[in-house]
């Protein structure tokens, strides 16, 4: 059993909703747990600056900010290190699910704003912006299921939370493109032995395989709607 | 310098093939000094065939973190400096240098091979501020894997400034005891080309990769650990291939690892 009562292999309670904004192309909420993430997608749309357009493809921009209410400690606003990085490998991870050599000289912004943060919240970013993407409209491969897992006083288990995350050993993300069966993020901190290493992996794997089924259900409710409203 | 286009590439590395002729497991040619630079408390410079990176120690004093007391403070930081590469700027770090200095910190950090607490003067007020700068000098691919290497020398190279127990003035110019340090992570980067993975990856590899992957990885207790993983680049890894690479990481870091002057 873990401090909050969940199975080593269980997920936190999720909720997922999209078309959340008025504003935004697409947007969704996502919430593991006591993390919760909302993104919103603007484009295909014009570049600016000019210089960075590709006659080749749409250029992928991806924004991860934690807003600084979302932690215990009041969390500086604007860009960090770590919110830069994250903003990259969170785009790293979606780029190849999206058709962007269908939509050249042009932008798709993919904002992303933590509500409230309760670790993993690089992976709930990830889940909501996937379905930000679809609920927009954006041609897609597949959809991109991100969770983390790791060793918490020895034991290997799902989707880090609450104290999990400060007094784990190991923290590791990934995203998963299950058609492709690509990892389309990996990373990870702490001390493992190679065999552990392997089997939180696969760990993280199986939680993403979940969340898919999460995410697949609220795009086809919505297109359920759509189709009983031609109906009637 | 031979070049090749993306199609070229790919066709050559289909066929295990690559430019500088080496094995898809073999490193390039790498070379460690340490101790390059007087006015750092400690330094290295590290090749791997044409990329050159120089790392630099500096050391001061600083108020610790709120959430570690007791700790002395580590920070990394990378500049892609433009002499090294047409395609660097100038400007504010890029993504790219960022994530650089991000992963080579984490692999230090994690392996925790320093002892930050020993770093500590006083409790809350008072603790040493060890700073690692790289400067990228020279660009020919596996920036992540020179630059870590250089790290871990030059902070195994560094001596610290002698500082005034009372009134805390350092003195840069007298260099007493080393860092206290015990063991040397190594990282190692691969990538992903025509679906085969090669490790030490040159700049044009670098140009025609789907992805990359880089790992953390030092000895406990004679043991192999792995302490920082990074996936870079657009693709993406099967589980298969994450495994081959670990498997492959554990072998070679004992060969890297034979380059660290201790």
């Amino acid at each position: 059993m873990r401090n909050d009562g969940r199975k080593f292999n269980e997920l936190r309670p999720m909720e997922a909703k999209i078309g959340v904004l008025k504003n935004a192309v697409g947007s969704a909420y996502f919430k593991m747990g006591n993390t919760i993430a909302i993104a919103g997608v603007f484009g295909p749309r014009e570049v600016h600056p000019k210089h960075d357009e590709d006659a080749e493809k749409a250029i992928l921009r991806t924004r991860y900010n934690m807003a600084s209410f979302s932690t215990e400690t009041r969390n500086r606003p604007g860009p960090s290190r770590r919110s830069k990085e994250i903003s990259m490998v969170i785009r790293n991870a979606l780029t190849p699910v999206l058709f962007l050599e269908d939509y050249p000289k042009t932008a798709i912004d993919v904002y992303i704003e933590v509500l409230q943060a309760d670790a993993s919240t690089r992976c709930v970013s990830l889940n909501a912006a996937t379905l930000a993407l679809a609920d927009a409209g954006v041609p897609m491969r597949d959809f991109v299921a991100s969770c983390s897992a790791g060793k918490v006083g020895d034991k290997i288990v799902l989707d880090i939370a609450g104290k999990e995350d400060t007094d784990g050993q190991v923290d590791l993300p990934v995203a998963y493109y299950p058609k492709k069966r690509l990892l389309t993020l990996i990373q990870m901190d702490g001390i493992v032995t190679k065999d552990e290493l392997k089997t939180i992996v696969s760990l993280a794997k199986k939680g993403c395989e979940q969340i898919y089924e999460v995410q697949k259900k609220v795009i086809k409710e919505k297109y359920k709607e759509v189709g009983h409203n031609d109906n009637s | 310098m031979i070049t090749v286009d993306k199609e070229a590439m790919n066709e050559m590395i289909a066929r295990n093939k690559r430019l500088d002729s080496r094995e898809l497991d073999q490193f390039r040619e790498i070379k460690v000094e340490a101790g390059v630079i007087s006015s750092a408390e400690g330094s290295s410079r590290v090749c791997i065939g044409k990329t050159e990176v120089i790392a630099g120690v500096k050391m001061d004093l600083a108020e610790p973190f709120p959430d570690s007391k007791d700790e002395g403070v580590l920070m990394v930081n990378a500049e892609f400096v433009p002499l090294a590469f047409e395609k660097f700027e100038t400007g504010p770090p890029s993504d790219e240098s960022i994530e650089l200095a991000r992963v080579v910190d984490r692999t230090i950090r994690e392996s925790q091979i320093l002892d930050m607490k020993k770093l500590c003067i006083k409790q809350g007020e008072k603790v040493w501020t060890i700073f690692i700068d790289i400067d990228i000098i020279d660009h020919d691919g596996n920036l992540i894997d020179a630059a870590t290497l250089a790290s871990v020398q030059a902070l195994l190279n560094t001596r610290m400034p002698k500082m005034n127990k009372e009134t805390y003035e350092i003195d840069y110019k007298t260099k007493e005891s080393p860092l206290p340090i015990n063991g040397m992570p190594v990282s190692l980067s691969f990538v992903k080309i025509s679906g085969k993975i090669l490790i030490d990856p040159s700049l044009q590899e670098e140009d025609s990769m789907d992805a990359r992957f880089t790992v953390g990885v030092f000895e406990q207790n004679s043991e192999t650990k792995f302490c920082a993983m990074q996936k870079g680049g657009t693709g993406g890894f099967t589980m298969e291939e994450l495994d081959m690479m670990l498997d492959i990481a554990e072998e070679k870091s004992r060969e890297l690892r034979n380059v660290i002057k201790e």
